[in-house]
């Protein structure tokens, strides 16, 4: 139905031309789902967007042939785009706010793209959006018909967002990373749903991803790509048992799994000895009755609703939980940033809340609790070159200067295996992985005694985030520190933690070791999080079957 | 990878990409609109500095005698009624216009700035009160308000810059509370607290220099302003004195012999005038892109 040949993507730029997509190829057959998975960069969101010929300024489709059921859609005229795309072609994007018109009723969204395809007429186009919000299980479809964009939650919206793309029955559908803002258990029901229209309708998708777990969950073919090049493809199980191309491996062992290990998620040649830490018995932190209440429109809000944990000197600890949980919260105060509204947490036998958040940065306290940010990119001053980041707390609390502070910015460059070069330039010039580190060498600058990860590596690349959980944990053993890790996902903070605390609506409602925890989980809500991550198919299992089957 | 080894880049400009020079450069050349309006500014400038040194004529000696002459290789723009040569008036007034827009801008920055940073970051009832104060100088007709200000302060050259720099104040203040806003819970500004920065400092330091891109889009179509602004005040009557040369003043007089054919003695200081703000609304984008180190790609 797709057939992709040769295609090549360029952008000209300041620095140049920059072949973003160099000869790709692929097919697409009616009811199949094809998964292109890649990393940032790989070129796989260009080649989506040159098939749909929306492509951003400066970029062009340098030759190749895109072929849609007998349609050129290199050559065809922009007049006869703008009646493929939705109609025939249907996209979703991975931010569902941003593609929806906050200023308008989502039912008069559909009508709108309902109407310009000359799907319905106005007198009955209300009668089909509604019907097309039903299609995606929206309940109450009648009464959301009305509801503005921020009146959805995010998984809400991007059931929206289908039910657009959907509306006009395509016969393909490209859907550009549909769940990466979303939290997992909303992934999963958000990509049945769409997994289970795609078979129901005999339509045909393109899932764009950077989970190679997710993608092999829900798709019939995969195409791995790096740096604009087609570097595999096959069935996921096929590449998940033999992966041929080096990357594809790499790709294989960083997405994490239940069994996987933090070593393992590095390439063979890359894995070191295990780094092991020391877990003493003297407790370093003790939060109790922690409670945040926010004075919300409708009344206060509870972001915290008592929580009580404590933390061993040298343990690390997992906080998980989904968007609304109250982790970061609990993070952020612990961190000192805010003050709680009652409760108590002490700190190395100290009582931390004596001082206020907005004094905190002068108690001697500070420099024991450093943070590492979720989006290293927003955690970094865009008029800041890395080096002054990192010396930025060793100026201010640790109060080093000239060559002293030198030295140490290139010792801290070189645990976070940040090249020395690069310490001069400024965060937007830096890939997502070094900004990481520039983020964790700030952090670590101190040697603090509790580190607080809030989603160190949401952002990143999974073969990034593999490298940068393995510098945490030798980070851990080098230093002796004690992590708080706030995640979203399980199965990375089973790498790195010893206990983890599981937390829903500002409550905790599992608290035990990991492997308690992941392998009995009592609550419900823990068992959900476990079921819905997307679980790859496992290495070892596979090798074993086949050489059973060899047998 | 391979590319980029395979041929170095032939530049003929040696300077290093990444400085500031090599960045400036690398903007003027991108957008020949900013290098038209840094020539035009350059030469406003010189001008400025050094005018009075190279007109041809003293800007206050009269000459009856070389009364209302029409422009000629003697006198390029005319003399006025008193006979005295309008091109070196225009060329003169550059300094006492530019140095009222500028003082007047600066003032506005400044006050608006910390004003606006303050409430800001920190909100609530400083953040009511201070908007409240705004509205109320944004109620008036902005030219009366200033036009009040000189009246009663006094007809003076600081009173003029006084009454821009206020009416002026809301604008900038107004931007920069936007700005430092959606900054302050942003993860730089929280990272620059956990590394010891009091609230001042990660605001003084951290936030307030990443909100300058637009401010200085700001302050360039404000220098514009001022200076149409101090003009009108002139021209009305309020501020500069005559014989002091000075644009508005010099079109508000000449616009009275307009009627009897004596077109140039409003006409040039008005073209002056209108090049001068020209430059200014030119130069906006241009100091946007030198102020934001994301443009050093």
């Amino acid at each position: 139905m797709l057939n992709i040949k040769d295609l090549a993507v360029k952008f000209s730029t300041r620095k140049g031309i920059v072949d973003a997509v160099r000869g790709v190829n692929f097919a697409l057959d009616r009811g199949e789902i094809l998964g292109v998975v890649g990393e940032s960069g790989s070129g796989k969101s260009v080649t989506s967007y040159a098939i749909l010929r929306l492509l951003e300024v400066g970029g062009y489709i340098h030759h190749g042939e895109i072929n849609y059921a007998g349609i050129d859609l290199h050559s065809a005229s922009e007049k006869h785009m703008r009646d493929i795309r939705g109609r025939e072609i249907s996209m979703i994007f991975q931010n569902p706010r941003a593609a929806l018109n906050p200023t308008r009723r989502v039912g008069h969204q559909i009508e709108d793209v309902l109407i310009r395809h000359l799907q319905a007429k106005r007198h009955n186009a209300k009668e089909k959006a509604v019907e097309a919000l039903k299609a995606v299980r929206i309940h109450d479809a009648e009464k959301r018909y009305y509801a503005y964009p921020f009146e959805l939650s995010g998984g809400m919206c991007q059931r929206v967002v289908i039910a657009l793309a959907l509306a006009c029955n395509p016969r393909l559908l490209i859907a550009d990373e549909p769940t990466t803002g979303l939290d997992i258990t909303t992934q999963k029901i958000v990509m049945d749903l769409v997994a289970d229209i795609i078979k129901k309708r005999d339509m045909s998708m393109i899932l764009i991803t950077h989970d190679l777990g997710l993608a092999s969950h829900y798709c019939d073919h995969v195409v791995v790509m790096k740096d604009g090049v087609v570097v595999e493809k096959g069935q996921p199980l096929e590449l998940f048992m033999h992966p041929k191309h080096a990357y594809t491996r790499k790709l294989v062992f960083a997405t994490p799994r239940l069994e996987s290990t933090i070593r393992g998620l590095l390439p063979l040649e890359q894995r070191k000895k295990s780094a092991h830490h020391e877990i003493m018995d003297d407790i370093l932190l003790q939060v109790q009755d922690l409670v945040k209440t926010y004075q919300g429109k409708g009344g206060a809000i509870q972001a915290i609703k008592g929580i009580s944990f404590v933390l061993k000197r040298g343990q690390s600890l997992g906080i998980v939980g989904e968007s609304g949980s109250g982790k970061s919260t609990t993070s952020e105060i612990i961190a000192r940033l805010y003050d709680p509204t009652s409760g108590s947490v002490h700190f190395d036998g100290e009582n931390l809340l004596a001082t206020p958040a907005s004094k905190f940065m002068r108690s001697p306290l500070r420099r024991d609790i450093q943070m590492v940010f979720q989006d290293a990119h927003d955690s970094l001053n865009p008029r800041s070159a890395a080096f002054d980041t990192i010396a930025e707390p060793l100026l201010r609390i640790a109060k080093l200067k000239g060559q002293h502070l030198q030295n140490r910015v290139d010792e801290l460059a070189d645990m976070v295996g940040l090249p020395r070069s690069l310490l001069t330039r400024f965060p937007h010039q830096l890939s997502g992985g070094q900004k990481a580190r520039v983020g964790i060498a700030r952090a670590i600058a101190l040697e603090p005694k509790l580190l607080i990860l809030d989603e160190p590596t949401a952002a990143l690349d999974v073969s990034i985030q593999a490298i940068i959980l393995n510098l945490l944990a030798d980070l851990r053993a080098e230093m002796g520190m004690s992590y708080l890790f706030v995640s979203h996902d399980l199965n990375v903070v089973r790498l790195l933690c010893d206990e983890v605390i599981v937390m829903q609506h500002g409550e905790i409602v599992e608290h035990g070791s990991i492997k308690t925890v992941m392998d009995n989980p009592v609550h419900k809500y823990t068992r959900d999080l476990i079921n819905a991550a997307p679980q790859p198919p496992k290495i070892e299992h596979v090798t074993n079957e086949r050489m059973l089957a060899c047998h | 990878m391979t590319e980029i080894l395979k041929l170095p880049k032939k530049s003929i400009w040696k300077i290093d990409e990444q400085s500031t020079l090599g960045h400036v450069i690398y903007v003027l050349r991108e957008n020949p609109v900013t290098l038209i309006s840094f020539v035009l500014l350059a030469f406003f400038l010189i001008c400025a500095v050094f005018g009075e040194f190279f007109v041809p004529y003293d800007p206050l000696a009269t000459n009856a005698a070389l009364a209302l002459k029409p422009p000629s290789w003697q006198h390029w723009f005319g003399t006025d009624n008193l006979g005295r040569d309008v091109f070196s008036r225009v060329v003169v007034a550059t300094r006492l216009d530019l140095t009222i827009s500028v003082a007047a801008v600066a003032l506005s920055f400044v006050i608006g700035s910390i004003l606006g940073s303050l409430a800001g970051y920190w909100g609530g009832w400083l953040d009511a009160i201070l908007n409240r104060m705004l509205d109320t100088i944004m109620a008036f007709p902005l030219f009366v308000l200033a036009m009040g200000v000189v009246a009663a302060l006094g007809n003076t050259v600081e009173n003029i810059i006084y009454a821009t720099a206020i009416i002026n104040i809301p604008f900038y203040a107004r931007l920069v509370r936007a700005e430092v806003n959606i900054r302050r819970h942003s993860g730089f500004s929280l990272a620059a607290k956990i590394s010891g920065n009091s609230d001042l400092r990660v605001l003084a330091f951290h936030i307030f220099p990443n909100a300058l891109p637009p401010i200085m889009v700001q302050i360039s179509l404000n220098l514009g302003w001022a200076i149409l602004n101090a003009a009108g005040l002139s021209f009305i009557g309020l501020g500069v004195r005559p014989p002091t040369p000075e644009w508005g003043i010099m079109v508000a007089e000449g616009a009275n012999f307009i009627v009897s054919g004596e077109w140039w003695l409003a006409v040039f200081p008005g073209l002056w005038l209108m090049l001068a703000v020209f430059t200014f609304n030119l130069l906006g984008d241009g100091l946007r892109d030198i102020f934001d180190p994301r443009k050093r790609t």
